[in-house]
């Protein structure tokens, strides 16, 4: 019994969305069908992309060590720490909430925040596929116009935010990330 | 359904599909090798792969239900309405604050900003809700802050705000 209430206290938010769906499904059939059937297609699109992130980070998580992480993308990892970071988000696919587990998991392994928050700035707006579909819906000049913008502001980001912040609290985010397997 | 409503890309979506397709393709190889090196640690990723997404499915599927919802009120019709070439700074707020609630996949994105730019709708507008759309995430913040805390994850969607009206400026000036 306390195993179900305790699952339905998690879920309390989403039990709780689900009937507002019902009640606008009941007072406004199209919108409420229409909602239905994106939250659907989003559903299913998750479904396809977190599994194997996830199943890629498990593997992350137990083969690659805690050293091997901090000399490539640690605190004294300089510039190739950088150019890894801003790599592997713009490598990346799915959408930016699939980037906070990655980001969990550099953390735990010692990676420096403000690679962290580089990483977490590729992945939100220099992915490579999404490029390519910017350049053949906007063209060429309005992509790469963006993306050099995007190079400064997703550095500009992740050091005011690392600069904004103090030990106490980045020391908690790495203690958190930690604990979150 | 709601992706044909919006313009029906098929390229770009088989794209899409093709990039989750390498995805699957690089976590099986990875597992085999895995599996071969190691079993028993093989079976602990897998444990601890499926103890973080259980962790966070409540925030996720809160998240899906959300957007749900919002993209069902919401329509491109209505978003270009609002965000026309005249409608000047103005316009590039309500199109950045758009962008900053909604979450729409990279693959209905860009399709649909270039329908919007076809129905009306000024660059520098569209720019800010492609910037937005992409960098900043309200919904998706309670996540965030599960993950980084309440602080930086405030900082960081505001800035990422501002930078993004930043980007609507230039990209009016460029374009």
């Amino acid at each position: 019994m306390d195993k179900i209430i305790k699952v339905i206290k998690r879920y309390r938010f989403f039990i709780i969305l689900l009937v507002i769906n019902t009640v606008i499904l009941i007072v406004k059939p199209d919108i409420g069908l229409k909602s239905l059937q994106l939250t659907k297609s989003n559903a299913l699109e998750m479904l396809s992309i977190l599994p194997p992130v996830f199943i890629l980070l498990g593997l992350l998580d137990v083969w690659v060590k805690r050293e091997t992480m901090i000399k490539f993308m640690g605190e004294k990892s300089g510039i190739i720490g950088v150019l890894l970071a801003f790599l592997l988000g713009s490598a990346a696919a799915g959408p930016l909430y699939a980037a906070f587990p990655v980001a969990a998991v550099l953390l735990k392994k010692g990676s420096k925040f403000s690679n962290v928050l580089i990483m977490i700035g590729a992945w939100s707006t220099t992915k490579i596929p999404l490029l390519l579909f910017e350049a053949s819906s906007m063209g060429i000049k309005f992509m790469i116009t963006r993306f050099i913008l995007n190079i400064f502001g997703i550095a500009i980001i992740a050091y005011t935010v690392e600069k904004l912040l103090s030990k106490r609290e980045i020391d908690k985010i790495y203690n958190n990330a930690a604990s979150m397997e | 359904m709601v992706k044909s409503d919006i313009i029906g890309n098929k390229n770009q979506l088989t794209e899409d599909i093709m990039t989750t397709i390498g995805l699957y393709l690089i976590t099986g190889t990875a597992l085999v090798v895995s599996f071969i090196k190691n079993k028993d640690k093989t079976i602990l990723s897998l444990k601890k792969a499926w103890k973080s997404f259980e962790n966070i499915l409540p925030q996720f599927l809160t998240i899906l239900v959300i957007i749900g919802i919002a993209l069902a009120i919401l329509t491109p019709e209505q978003i270009s309405r609002l965000v026309g070439s005249e409608s000047g700074w103005i316009g590039v707020l309500v199109a950045a604050f758009i962008g900053s609630i909604t979450l729409v996949p990279g693959f209905i994105a860009f399709p649909l900003a270039s329908a919007l730019l076809k129905s009306g709708a000024g660059y520098m507008q569209i720019a800010a809700f492609i910037s937005t759309l992409m960098m900043v995430g309200v919904v998706t913040i309670p996540l965030e802050i599960k993950y980084f805390g309440k602080k930086t994850a405030i900082i960081r969607n505001m800035e990422a705000f501002i930078f993004s009206l930043a980007v609507a400026y230039i990209m009016g000036v460029v374009m």
